[in-house]
């Protein structure tokens, strides 16, 4: 049996890049029955256009569902839209897109975050109840930090990224986003679990109810989180927020985390490095806008590659070639796997001695549109939501307050499959200040 | 540092036009990038991470193939069920 | 041969291995004569979003054959990504294996042009997967263009890497009979699919540059590509120029190579571990894996249990299939066999272009049984054979030979009708006789001659001349 869900909300913000009238759902008494919720357009769809908000993916519709979206299917979702995002998850504003930006909800004239920024807005403008976005250096959290919804980064290997375009496997997971930690820990249930198709999962399986008892918790505290480039009022809501769950009975313990001086550059050389790989089968010959059989297969192909991906994915593209090519890749690609190596062995200390690190989600408040052209001074902004991905650790950001208006996120990060203890930190959180 | 030569030669070996106007402004905001991942020389010696999960294999059984319509549905061209593509030369 | 002349050789092999399905698909790896595209899922097709799943079988089929090559097993093997862009590449890149492969360090013996056993070192052994199939197309209205078809794509390889132990092409091409011998008894390989073997070859002649050979498809266009190679190499030494370190591309219907300086060999593959799959430790599992009877073990037993030659047992054991149809009609009589099946039978084969499985064993098994039992010549044994192998190839019923000696009437000649043809023979050559009798003896071999063609090779030879002889010394009393 199957019930409709009419889906004709006014789109103001540009969050989404297709999206569906009348999304049928499965009316079988599952977790998610009737609900509406947006999928990121970089998660494949069966019968739904994907596109990444790229041109290369134009009219591309894949004959098969990512296994999150079958998840969400059984569960009974409702699947409205795909939701805009930075191309190929490759941006922390979502202006890097083929459709157009998506703007923030509460203030349009600012930039949601990204690159998951179409389903932080879709979400915070109440155009759906839940979201799934993906998080590669931050693209779950940075747009639930700058739109003030929760979004969680899973551990590595606890959702199975099958049917996610790929732009960089080792780092990237997919996640939910929500208005409160109740939804976000429902759509996880839902999303998590291992999958054969997958093999980097683990059979861990994600059933959960919330506990806001936070008492004896021992929060570490990394000097870094509040270092330089974080915009001091950011820090002080977050510390504010620190000072709440200690309120709660939780115990905070100030510590370092050294290798995250790293952690940036690891994380660019890596990330370009597996997309300079990813995304080189664009070539128009099996899906994607037809390329011409004129010219020869080279010039034909560099041409469309040219014309079709945006200017940021070809600078993560050269990148990545480089760092890879011979005489480079001892420089670049290996010393950065090296350093990713010392954020994952100092994560695993702090978190020995603690249960979760807190800090800001985001060093700034969301930006203002075109606030950021320089390509390194955008990456910049990325160096708080990286490590986690570097670690494989589970993060979230929670709503936290607001500076000049604007929503300020709380991160919580844990360690390895320790997803249910930083959405218990934030669900106390969120019904403190509730 | 890298010039716009050398800047040419990755696009090419990643198959990517790059414009002469463009190739100058490349050049620069690559040569910033490449001087903030230099901090990597800075990286003590260490090993390289392995990942816990070991042998995940999957048994030598069929599964249901595509059919030749599914695979080549978002194919540009075909041609009695093969796909077309540009001539290698 | 000059010293200074010494021939290197080194090879890559690729093989297809004979699992159910591909190496990271479930898609069925047997696709000969599917229409193109109808082998492929979304994993092979490198569908945005799909991920590759190893396939345990090919694992264990490259372990066996590691263990049959003497490599050591590493403790850890992983899988890396080599990146390059051609049309058949679905993902611009093949899942393959780098710094880290499964196998590494072995060895395979061979006989060298002398007849001695020789060790050829394997450098590595590594799995990957094959690219998809291109036909080229050349249309009036373009310039041409490629038509692609995926079924190929994905279908799991092992590549076999020799280091610079050959010296010239015929022992490469003995250590190719050898390993695809090994390969097929260890049942990973069917030689006799399409494609299924692929060479690489490097050559150089001792302090010269070395050359890589490319695109070799078969066993005879290996010592073929490198008889090429050497002659050329050496006429460009004699007029003193430079040999150039280069790829090369060999033309298998020309029999030569050309130079190739497309950008593809100019490649920098930028290989780097792939994300999407985890580490092998399967060092252990060598444990487990039980090798069948090799070829030189089955060869000296063949020797020892049914006293043949080394030269029949060789050639007996080379081919699995041959080994076992030999092994089927052995107990007629060992070495009359041997000797029919290694050499008459595998040469009338040959001629017609038949597989060996296309024989019932039994119809030789009657056919070798007619021989000890004296019933037909050796010659007409081969008329037999010739007879029944035409009605085989023809795909009708392959007659029993005692029914096509019937047929033909070449039961040999004996008794009485033996005398009577030798009788008239003799009253028609007057002259003969008496040159004969003059003393003349060479006039014998031209009566014997007479009797053969009358008989059509039915007679025995040896019998017939004892016969002849007697009979013309009784007309001389
Ligand atoms: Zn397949």
């Amino acid at each position: 049996m199957e019930g409709g869900y009419i889906f004709d909300e006014k789109d103001r913000h540009n969050a989404f890049i297709s999206t569906l009238d009348l999304a049928l759902f499965e009316t079988n008494g599952g977790p998610l029955e009737g609900i509406a919720v947006a999928v990121k357009d970089n998660i494949s769809t069966a019968g739904m256009p994907t596109t990444c908000a790229s041109r290369i993916l134009e009219g591309y519709v894949p004959p098969y569902d990512a296994h999150v979206v079958t998840l969400l299917r059984q569960a009974g979702a409702a699947i409205v839209g795909k939701t805009n995002m930075d191309e190929f998850g490759m941006g922390t504003t979502t202006e890097n897109s083929a459709f157009g930006p998506t703007t923030n909800p509460v203030d349009p004239g600012r930039v949601p975050g990204g690159s998951s920024g179409g389903s932080a807005a879709a979400v915070a403008s109440g155009m759906v109840d839940m979201a799934l976005g993906s998080d590669t250096g931050g693209s779950i959290r940075c747009p639930a930090a700058f739109c003030g919804v929760v979004g969680l980064k899973p551990t590595f290997g606890r959702v199975s990224r099958y049917g996610l375009i790929a732009y960089s496997n080792s780092l990237e997971q997919i996640g939910p986003l929500g208005k409160t930690v109740t939804d976000v820990n429902t759509l996880m249930s839902v999303i998590a679990g291992p999958d054969a198709r997958d093999s980097t999962t683990y059979d861990r399986p994600y059933d959960h109810t919330p506990d806001p008892d936070v008492k004896g918790l021992r929060i570490a505290v990394p000097e870094e989180f509040f270092g330089e480039g974080v915009d001091p009022a950011v820090s002080a809501k977050v510390q504010n927020a620190i000072a709440t769950l200690e309120g709660l009975g939780a115990e905070t313990i100030e510590c370092s985390i050294p290798s995250m001086t790293y952690a940036l550059a690891a994380y660019y050389v890596t990330c370009t490095s597996e997309a300079s790989s990813n995304l080189a089968r664009f070539d128009g010959v099996r899906y994607g806008p037809e390329v011409p059989a004129v010219r020869s297969w080279h010039d034909e192909f560099k041409t469309y590659r040219g014309e079709r991906f945006g200017k940021e994915v070809q600078r993560r593209i050269l990148l990545g070639t480089f760092a890879l090519s011979a005489g480079y890749y001892g420089k670049y690609y290996a010393k950065a796997q090296v350093a990713r190596e010392n954020v994952r062995r100092d994560f695993i200390r702090v978190l020995k001695d603690t249960d979760v690190i807190a800090g800001p989600t985001m060093p700034s408040i969301a930006f203002h549109l075109g606030e950021k052209s320089d390509p390194l001074s955008m990456y910049l902004a990325d160096i708080l939501t990286v490590p986690a991905n570097l670690a494989g650790v589970p993060a979230i950001s929670v709503p936290c307050g607001t500076v000049d208006r604007m929503p300020v996120g709380l991160q919580i990060i844990g360690p390895h499959f320790a997803d249910e203890k930083v959405m218990d930190v934030a669900y106390a959180f969120e019904q403190e200040v509730a | 540092m890298v010039n716009e030569s050398d800047v040419e030669i990755i696009a090419k070996l990643a198959d990517i036009s790059i414009s002469k106007d463009e190739l100058g402004a490349f050049t620069s905001q690559f040569n910033e990038i490449l001087e903030y991942f230099d901090i990597l020389d800075q990286v003590p010696p260490g090993e390289e991470g392995m990942p816990d999960l070991e042998n995940v294999l999957r048994e030598d059984v069929v599964t249901p193939s595509l059919s030749q319509e599914e695979a080549t549905a978002n194919a540009g061209e075909t041609e009695d069920g093969f796909i077309r593509a540009p001539k290698v030369m | 041969m000059d010293h200074d002349q010494q021939v290197i050789i080194g090879l890559e092999i690729h093989c297809q291995l004979k699992t159910k399905t591909k190496l990271f698909c479930g898609c069925s790896a047997d696709f000969q004569g599917a229409p193109p595209n109808t082998h492929c899922c979304p994993i092979c097709l490198g569908l945005p979003g799909a991920m590759p799943r190893l396939n345990k079988q090919a694992v264990i089929y490259a372990l066996k054959v590691a263990k049959a090559l003497n490599l050591e097993v590493p403790e850890y093997s992983e899988f890396s990504r080599k990146n390059y862009f051609y049309p058949d590449l679905p993902k611009a890149y093949q899942i393959s294996q780098y710094d880290k492969p499964i196998a590494e360090k072995g060895y395979l013996e061979i006989e060298d042009d002398e007849g001695h056993t020789k060790i050829v070192r394997i450098t590595r052994i590594h799995l990957e997967e094959d690219p998809g199939r291109l036909v080229h197309k050349t249309g009036r209205d373009r310039a041409g263009y490629s038509l692609v078809d995926y079924n190929r794509s994905s279908i799991p390889l092992i590549e076999i890497v020799t280091e610079p132990d050959l010296r010239s092409p015929k022992e490469a091409r003995r250590f190719l009979n050898k390993l695809r011998s090994t390969l097929e008894y260890l049942e990973v390989f069917d030689g006799e699919r399409e494609g299924s073997i692929r060479v690489d070859a490097n050559i150089s002649i001792k302090g010269h540059n070395r050359v890589e050979c490319k695109n070799i498809s078969s066993y005879k266009g290996v010592e073929k590509a490198l008889n090429f190679e050497i002659t050329r190499q050496r006429n460009l030494i004699r007029r003193g120029q430079y040999i150039t370190r280069e790829t090369r591309h060999f033309m298998e219907g020309r029999g030569i190579t050309t130079s190739s300086r497309s950008k593809e060999e100019e490649n920098d593959y930028r290989y780097f571990p792939e994300p999407d799959l985890r580490p092998l430790r399967v060092r252990s599992w060598l444990d487990d894996v039980e090798l069948p009877e090799l070829p030189d073990a089955r060869r000296d037993r063949f020797m020892r249990d049914y006293g043949i030659s080394v030269n029949h047992a060789r050639t007996l054991t080379g081919d699995l299939k041959v080994a076992n149809f030999y092994e089927q009609i052995a107990g007629v009589d060992p070495k009359l066999a041997a000797t029919w099946v290694a050499d008459i039978l595998l040469g009338e084969l040959n001629y017609r272009s038949m597989k060996i499985d296309q024989v019932p064993p039994i119809n030789i098994g009657d056919l070798i049984a007619l021989i000890r039992d004296d019933a037909i010549t050796d010659k007409s044994g081969v008329e037999v054979m010739r007879t029944m192998l035409d009605h085989c190839l023809n795909d009708e019923d392959c007659p029993m030979p005692a029914d096509i000696v019937e047929e033909t009437g070449l039961a040999k000649v004996k008794g009485g009708e033996f005398d009577a043809i030798i009788a008239s023979v003799v009253e028609a050559n007057p002259q003969a006789v008496s040159d004969y009798l003059a003393g003349k003896k060479g006039a014998l071999n031209f009566l014997v001659g007479q009797v053969m063609k009358e008989t059509r090779g039915r007679a025995d030879p040896k019998v017939l001349n004892a016969q002849m002889s007697t009979y013309l010394d009784t007309l001389e009393v």
